[in-house]
């Protein structure tokens, strides 16, 4: 069975850009549109990796990775975090709320599926 | 569509969007609104902008986005004071950024030079905020720089030692020793040595932390940089040693441990093991952890003795009391397929009304089942027509929300602060109307700032505030939407409008007119013709093509004024275009359909009230003031004398800008709701008709333009005058 | 063989298929991609303001399609249309027609080189309308393009 990666990004040209790069590469991608939204589909689809956004509106990336930490079922989900953010502070914030690794926006498909693939069993 | 192609449309559909958003949290802010999620909400639509448009590599726009949204974190981190200049500032910024994504969509990828200019602005603004907005810093880089130098300067070793020890937030965040290993095991011949130095004795190990570290001999085409890539996401979360090794290759310092079978381990036993295991999480050096143990089973103990206390089942709980689906809430369709329903629906109702006619002919009794049936068809076809428009109703929003930019411009423009202030922005209406309304707005508040408002000193003089107020409404009203463009100006002045009227030759300098009448000649063809007539009519828009367009649309427009309180345009349109509440008359044999929106009463005409003014000229007296009379019949051509008054009947109709006439009927047959059909479609327009419609009998019947009717019959009635 | 009828329908590289049809004691034909079905006739609405060959517009499956009294079109005298009279609705170019006509007689296949050139001494209308000749059993068959048609907007629109 294909790795199901979950995909939280408010905007919609992010998760179709995503979906593309994910689908390519064999994933099987679920989307979500906020954190909360990521939460509820996180329940229902039990996915192998994460990949967020950290502005997003109603619960933030990293509101999301301390919930996800947080939850003993998907603690150990590797969580990438994926964001234009270019300041070390940004990235510093996502790693002390639990994020796995990072890509940096606007991201190269090849370096995302990559990414991926050094985080997931 | 190249799936590229089309996230690009989706790109530039969702920048609409974040710009809409944009503009309305300053809006917001400007009027006072300080709650953090406007402003988050206004960063993020920038943030987006400039996400998507690194995507695509849209330079320009990422340029001006960065800028701006540097500027915006100053303000969001409470560095950058809110302050009006600011709010102004980035509202202007907002104007250009939508300016770039359209010129990005356009394909343009010029450098537009007001965005420089504005860039400059938020630059010195996020600058005296105290930050340096120096560039990026690649945080992508700072891993691994000094490094380079020494190994360029060595002789090339041929392998490396890389010593690994993994800190216990390693595995809180989800990385894994044994995928990192792995990881590195594709650079080369590695021999990985564990160290389990650390290891307490069981009682006292903690399932939470890492005591376990690698040695790794990497021999292989390999470079420093490439190694520690690698640990690129557990930087800091480890202690990592990598030394090159010259020459030979080192003798490993200890016996062999066997990657490949750490790694059979891992992928073996890694899902039941560590990440899905249900206690604990990233259990303490995973699965890597059985490695040196001869009995797997023994670690296992402790682990699960100091398994922590499950989470409270409430607090997860708890998280899904505050989730609110919002998937699945909407939909997007194709509009030619929402368009081919409506259609179908269309011939559902003309089918019905015909299949409803041939019952009536047969002669059944309306109580009959048949009849009765039918009537219950006739309920459903309307509902399920009603429901289809529904699918293309929009809100009104999108076209209000181009106004404040407007506002913003032409106050600029003109010298004279204005407060926009809008309200009804859900009210909906079919989406041809929305598009269709935009141009009218625009002329209409245009003109509302220009010449309805006064200057800030007369303002002051007449003792109102210098900043006008223009208000924008929306409103369903019987059936229709009514839109109300005011101001809290001056109010029309009449006396100059009735000498330009005279001037350009509408009426007479003796006509004796009604205030309303007065008002009423901005709207005629030809009252504002040049520029010079700055005081109500716009730069070479006058408000008879506003009108024009509002009637085009089915709607009807008026004008109320007050001297020195301002002047309210009030239009009204119809909710969809595809169906028209209409009156069917019949005119020499010929049935026609007369919009009931414009008709005001009908009546019977009586010999005395009808007065010939010479030729086919008419006039009709209606409680004391005279009214056109206008043959319909000859008005299209149909018969070359005109009916005798008395045999036919009137429809009193306001059309022209409020202006009234008579349309002398035939027979009236009834009132029903008909579908709009178009005669451009297959023919072309046909002066005197606005559309076409099918009745009952299956024949087609044509739709009045009455505005026209009566146009082209006052010319013939001046001629005659 | 190219000029007898083709109960196929089949019809081979450089052929074309013709409908041919009655006004009076004249024969014409358009070419049969651009007929989309035939009907009988039923009474047009009167359109006001519309040239004589206009005969007014008839609801065709919910559409309003205009009829264009083919014979007035040509310049002959217009048809006092009946229940023998047929419609030939036809496509040309986004629009829809129907063209009123005496009868329809036949569907022909011809090659091209069977069609000769409009001679120089036709009328304007002729030059307008017709874009060849087919001699064929001892009749004369006029070939009609049908872009012309539909009156002119530009001239007419006022």
């Amino acid at each position: 069975m294909s790795m199901t990666v979950l995909t939280v990004d408010d905007s919609r040209t992010m998760r179709e850009m995503l979906r593309l790069a994910l689908a390519d590469a064999g994933f099987r991608v679920v989307q979500a549109e906020d954190g909360i939204h990521g939460l509820e589909v996180l329940q229902a689809e039990a996915p192998q990796v994460i990949v967020t956004d950290i502005n997003m509106p109603r619960m933030d990336g990293f509101g999301f990775i301390e919930e996800v930490r947080g939850d003993p079922k998907h603690r150990a989900i590797p969580i990438l975090v994926l964001t234009t953010e270019s300041d070390a502070e940004k990235k510093n914030r996502a790693r002390m709320a639990g994020a796995t690794g990072w890509i940096v926006k606007p991201f190269n498909p090849v370096k995302l599926v990559d990414a991926i693939r050094r985080v997931a069993a | 569509m190249d799936p590229l192609a089309a996230i690009r449309e989706t790109f530039f559909q969702e920048c609409e969007e974040q710009l809409a958003e944009l503009e309305s949290g300053l809006l917001a802010m400007e009027g006072g609104d300080r709650d953090p999620e406007t402003i988050n909400a206004v960063f993020r639509a920038v943030h987006s902008i400039k996400g998507g448009a690194g995507a695509f590599s849209l330079e320009a726009l990422i340029r001006f986005a960065h800028v701006f949204e540097t500027a915006l974190d100053e303000m969001r981190s409470g560095r950058l004071a809110v302050t009006a200049d600011v709010l102004k500032t980035m509202l202007r910024a907002a104007d250009v950024l939508a300016d770039l994504v359209r010129a990005a969509h356009d394909g343009a990828q010029g450098d537009d030079p007001r965005a420089a200019a504005l860039a400059d602005e938020l630059k010195a603004m996020s600058g005296a905020a105290g930050e340096d907005d120096g560039g990026e810093e690649d945080w992508g880089d700072f891993e691994f720089k000094p490094q380079l130098v020494a190994f360029e300067a060595a002789p090339a070793p041929t392998g490396f030692l890389v010593r690994f020890k993994p800190r216990h937030d390693l595995y809180a965040k989800a990385n894994e020793a044994a995928l990192l290993l792995r990881e590195l095991s594709r650079l080369g011949d590695a021999q990985v040595e564990l160290d389990t130095e650390d290891l307490p004795p069981l009682g006292e190990l903690d399932p939470e932390a890492a005591y376990l570290a690698w040695t790794v001999t990497l021999n292989g085409d390999t470079d420093e940089t490439t190694i520690r890539e690698v640990f690129e996401f557990v930087d800091g979360d480890c202690e990592l040693e990598v030394t090159p090794i010259g020459g030979a290759p080192a003798d490993p310092p200890a016996p062999d441990f066997d990657l490949s079978a750490l790694l059979a381990r891992v992928s073996d036993g890694a899902a039941d093991d560590a990440p899905a295991g249900d206690f604990g999480a990233p259990a303490a050096d995973g699965p890597a952890a059985e490695a040196p143990l001869a009995d797997a089973s023994v670690v296992e103990l402790p682990l699960a003795a100091n398994r922590p206390a499950p989470e409270p089942a409430a607090e997860t709980q708890g998280l899904g009391g505050h989730r609110k689906s919002e998937a699945g809430a909407t939909i997007r369709v194709d509009l030619e397929r929402v368009d081919r329903l409506i259609d179908l629906v269309g011939e559902l109702v003309i089918n019905q009304a015909v299949l409803a006619q041939r019952v009536m002919e047969a002669g059944l009794a309306r109580a009959s089942a048949v009849a009765m049936g039918l009537d219950e068809l006739e309920q459903l076809t309307r509902e399920i027509q009603d429901s289809v428009m529904a699918i293309r109703a929009q809100p009104v929003k999108s076209v209000f929300q181009r106004m404040p930019r407007l506002v913003r411009e032409v106050a600029a423009m003109t010298g004279k602060p204005v407060r926009l202030v809008t309200e009804g922005e859900g009210t909906e209406v079919d989406k041809t109307v929305i598009e269709r309304l935009a141009d009218p707005l625009t002329h209409m508040i245009r003109n509302a700032i220009d010449h309805g408002l006064e200057s800030p000193e007369k303002r002051a003089a007449a003792g109102k505030p210098a900043e006008g107020v223009v208000r924008l409404a929306a409103m369903h009203r019987s059936g229709r939407i009514v839109i109300e463009v005011s101001d809290d100006g001056g109010g029309i002045n009449r006396e100059r409008v009735k000498s330009i009227a005279v001037e350009r030759g509408l009426i007479s300098a003796e006509a004796q007119l009604s205030d309303e009448e007065i008002d009423n000649l901005i709207f005629m063809a030809g009252f504002s013709t040049a520029s010079e007539v700055s005081d109500i009519s716009g730069r070479g828009v006058g408000m008879d093509v506003v009108r024009r367009s509002i009637q085009a649309l089915g709607g009807r427009i008026t004008i109320n004024s007050k001297p020195g309180k301002g002047s309210t345009f009030t239009m009204s349109l119809p909710l969809t275009l595809a169906v028209l509440d209409g009156m069917v008359v019949s005119v020499e044999g010929q049935t026609l359909v007369a919009p009931i929106t414009a008709i005001i009463e009908t009546l019977q005409p009586k010999a005395e009230d009808v007065h010939s003014l010479g030729g086919h000229a008419r006039v009709i007296s209606i409680r004391g003031g005279f009214v056109p009379l206008i043959d319909v019949g000859m008005a299209l051509g149909y018969r070359p004398e005109p009916l005798s008054a008395t045999s036919g009947v009137a429809l009193l109709i306001e059309g022209e800008g409020g202006a009234r006439a008579a349309l002398l009927v035939d027979a009236i047959q009834g009132q029903r709701q008909v579908v709009i059909k178009s005669l451009e479609a297959n023919y072309r327009q046909v002066p005197g008709v606005a559309a076409a419609t099918i009745l009952g009998d299956g024949r087609v019947a044509l739709i009045l333009d009455i505005d026209t009717i009566v146009a082209v019959s006052r010319g013939e009635l001046r001629k005659a005058g | 063989m190219s000029q007898t009828p083709n109960p196929s329908g089949h019809v081979g590289a450089g052929m074309r298929e013709l409908i041919s049809f009655r006004i009076g004691a004249q024969e014409f034909c358009v070419d049969i991609m651009a007929i989309r079905e035939i009907r009988g006739w039923t009474a047009a609405t009167a359109l006001p303001q519309s040239p004589s060959f206009v005969k007014g517009v008839i609801n065709l499956r919910g559409a309003v399609l205009p009829i264009v009294d083919l014979a007035s079109r040509l310049g002959f005298e217009s048809t006092q249309a009946n229940d023998r009279n047929v419609i030939i609705v036809a496509q040309i170019g986004e629009q829809v027609v129907g063209l009123l006509v005496d009868a329809v007689s036949d569907i022909l296949t011809v090659t091209d080189d069977v069609i000769q050139p409009t001679p120089d001494v036709a009328s304007e209308t002729a030059k307008t309308f017709v874009r060849g000749l087919i001699a064929m059993d001892g009749r004369m068959i006029s070939l009609i393009g049908l872009d012309r048609v539909l009156p002119d907007m530009e001239l007419e629109a006022a």
